[in-house]
């Protein structure tokens, strides 16, 4: 393999690394739902696109970047909580399968209901004055965006951690995740419980849908091909498993960016290989409880 | 009751197409294009532009007084849809010829099955397998510029003897047809194309490609993709920091691609076109179709795609004219023999393979642009010439007669 220095690997590796936050980001909210209501949400990526279209409608009419950085991901909490509130609820108890057919019928909806009001071509989404450009990271030059993208990811990690770990809510829903049933019997509402950790999920993906549209744009179809990403980061990470999405989030994307400088033709389908090898060894996933599905 | 007799007559008169066209009803045009998905924007514009042509031939009182008509249909960007939409457009709808299709893929589709049909297709986007032998019929036209045509004329342009080209290259017929042609005009100028990266198409992600094309130290990077992909790739390799040491090349900058990225994406980038509203300076045809468009559609220009649809079907009724009849073969003829200057200059059909000679532009983004409209700057026009495309030998045409003699 001639001309592959270290400086290249290095950024791939940085790449990988960006890559790699997004697809976190996703998987978290996606793990978090299912380790907690037992819904496989395939209306995932359909929240991360009305991310992205929220941040571009805000934008509108408020103008600033930072501001959007924060409504946008409690824009899209507040529809994600208005769907399971009128929508999963009544669902609960009928088996797995329930909601699944749902929420798979809500992306349609969701992306439907855009292509009326924003068209049915893509828009085009500036980045943050103070974020264009290319920086020097040591090892060659890199988008300054991206680099913000992965400290965004860092700190929302940060804050899911001390908020599962740290506070009260945090414990009853670490309990509910590993039992429901003692936890109603304790005489905690769980409806609430699930209401807010379905808003806490389908948020984080619409921040992670507004972080995406400044590198690739917005269009109806975002959506679609990263629910393929998040599925497949979930089931290596082991369904349900916060610590999983994130190692395999940063794993998935480190080995496509690296199989570039190998097999470029092969970087997509380098996910697939690892999620095959994953399911023979291990098939809960590399940090998943076995029997979670049964 | 007789009366409810006449009126039953009428309506299954009205409800066969058959016998409309038999008794000389509208002229029916079939135009399959895909109004959803990635390139609905296009395929919108291309819709404006057929309806258009269809309306001045009307306006100018038709054939004889038959008026033409247009048939939409929704391809959604699938070979299989487009020729089911074409196959009902010709058995359920009877209609005497079909223009469209905006993919490599989908016109090759529509053409199988026209070819079969004899019914003729004049086709309206890129594609080099479409000219060959292999896919050519009697019944095929090609209004569209060829990908050969265009990398020829963007590549004389571009590449300088010893310079290093780079490929991004969109893994299906458009990206490789237009790598092949790019490679071979590479090789003529003394260019080194020094490596080529593949990515499947509507990838959402490239900046993993974009460290190893960089490693490659290219003074030209070439992006082999088209529509939405074309505009993520050039976004995010300008994101890279590329741009300051690295020339951006497509072969072909589409107006619809421009708007709507933006200026700061395409700042810079050069690629080629079919056509490009200030050609009207010098060119009578352009500035009389952009007055007539901008007429119809509140003061609008024509974009390239779009007006390539006008071009197609403004030709095909003037081959229906020069003919004197909506009879196919009749028409194929006058077509092929038919010389027209519809919005771009003068153009015409190559006997063999029915590509359409006409000039090629090369034109550069604007960084800044004076006026909204002004987005490209003419760089270049390669002139309308047999030249430019591949030899009517080289596609297999003609040589198949002497290759069944050799074999014998």
């Amino acid at each position: 393999m001639e001309g592959i220095t270290l400086e290249l690997v290095g950024l791939q590796l940085f790449t990988g690394l960006a890559l790699g936050a997004v697809y976190v980001l996703l998987a978290v909210g996606l793990s978090l739902i299912f380790g907690m209501l037992t819904i496989v949400n395939f209306a995932h990526g359909a929240f991360f696109m009305v991310g992205a279209y929220a941040g571009y409608a805000i934008y509108q009419v408020l103008p600033n970047f930072w501001l959007c950085l924060v409504a946008v991901p409690l824009a899209v909490a507040l529809l994600g909580m208005a769907s399971e509130r009128l929508l999963v609820r009544p669902l609960y108890g009928r088996g797995i399968d329930y909601p699944l057919l749902l929420t798979y019928g809500l992306a349609y909806v969701m992306v439907e209901l855009v292509r009326i009001g924003f068209g049915k071509q893509g828009l085009p989404v500036d980045t943050p004055a103070l974020l264009q450009g290319s920086s020097d990271i040591l090892v060659g030059q890199f988008p300054t965006y991206r680099l913000f993208v992965i400290g965004v990811t860092v700190l929302v990690l940060g804050g899911l951690w001390l908020f599962i770990e740290r506070t009260s809510f945090g414990l009853i829903v670490r309990a509910g995740a590993r039992d429901p049933q003692i936890v109603r019997i304790l005489g905690v509402d769980v409806g609430k419980v699930w209401l807010i950790v379905f808003g806490l999920g389908t948020g984080i993906a619409g921040l992670a849908g507004f972080l995406s549209a400044p590198m690739q744009g917005i269009s109806p179809e975002m959506g679609g091909s990263v629910l393929t990403v998040a599925f497949v980061v979930t089931v290596v990470g082991g369904m349900g498993s916060l610590v999983g999405a994130i190692v395999a989030g940063i794993l998935v994307g480190v080995v496509e960016s690296l199989a570039v400088l190998f097999f470029p033709e092969a970087a997509k389908v380098s996910m697939f290989v690892i999620m095959a090898v994953v399911l023979l060894v291990r098939p809960q996933g590399l940090f998943g409880r076995a029997g979670l599905m049964s | 009751m007789n009366k409810h007799f006449t009126l039953a007559c009428c309506t299954a008169l009205l409800l066969s197409p058959l016998a409309q066209a038999q008794n000389g009803g509208p002229i029916r045009i079939g135009l399959p294009v895909p109004l959803t998905g990635p390139y609905g924007a296009e395929a919108k514009d291309q819709v404006r532009n057929a309806e258009l042509a269809v309306a001045e031939f009307n306006e100018a009182g038709g054939l004889n007084g038959r008026k033409a008509e247009l048939l939409v249909r929704d391809d959604k960007l699938n070979p299989g849809e487009a020729a089911t939409r074409a196959l009902e457009l010709i058995e359920k709808e009877h209609v005497n010829f079909i223009v469209g299709g905006l993919s490599a893929a989908t016109q090759l589709a529509v053409n199988n099955l026209t070819r079969q049909r004899k019914v003729l297709y004049i086709s309206i986007s890129q594609s080099d397998a479409i000219n060959e032998a292999a896919d050519f019929s009697r019944y095929t036209f090609h209004e569209s510029l060829n990908p050969h045509m265009t990398t020829q004329a963007v590549g004389n342009f571009v590449f300088r003897k010893g310079m290093r080209i780079a490929f991004l290259t969109a893994d299906y017929a458009y990206g490789q047809e237009m790598a092949r042609g790019f490679r071979r005009v590479a090789a003529d100028k003394g260019a080194i194309v020094v490596g080529e990266i593949k990515h499947p198409l509507g990838a959402a992600d490239y900046s993993t490609f974009l460290p190893r094309l960089q490693a490659m130290k290219p003074d030209v990077l070439v992006f082999n993709n088209f529509g939405r992909d074309n505009q993520v790739s050039i976004k995010q390799a300008g994101d890279f920091g590329m741009k300051k040491t690295i020339k951006f090349v497509t072969p072909v900058l589409t107006y619809t691609a421009r708007t709507s990225a933006g200026a700061q994406v395409y700042d810079g980038v050069v690629g080629g076109s079919a056509y490009y509203w200030s050609m009207a300076d010098g060119t009578p045809s352009a500035s009389a179709f952009n007055a007539r468009y901008g007429k119809a559609n509140g003061g609008a220009l024509p974009s390239d795609y779009g007006s390539m649809a006008y071009s197609a079907v403004k030709s095909l009724l003037m081959a229906v004219k020069a003919a004197g009849s909506s009879d196919t073969e009749k028409v194929v003829d006058a077509l092929a023999a038919l010389r027209y200057d519809t919005y771009k200059g003068a153009q015409y059909y190559r006997a063999c393979d029915h590509q359409s000679v006409q000039s090629v532009l090369v034109l550069q983004s604007v960084a800044v642009p004076a006026r909204p409209a002004d987005i490209f700057r003419v760089l270049a026009t390669a002139p309308a010439s047999e030249a430019a495309l591949r030899s009517c030998a080289e596609l297999g045409h003609g040589a198949a007669p002497a290759a069944v003699a050799a074999a014998k």
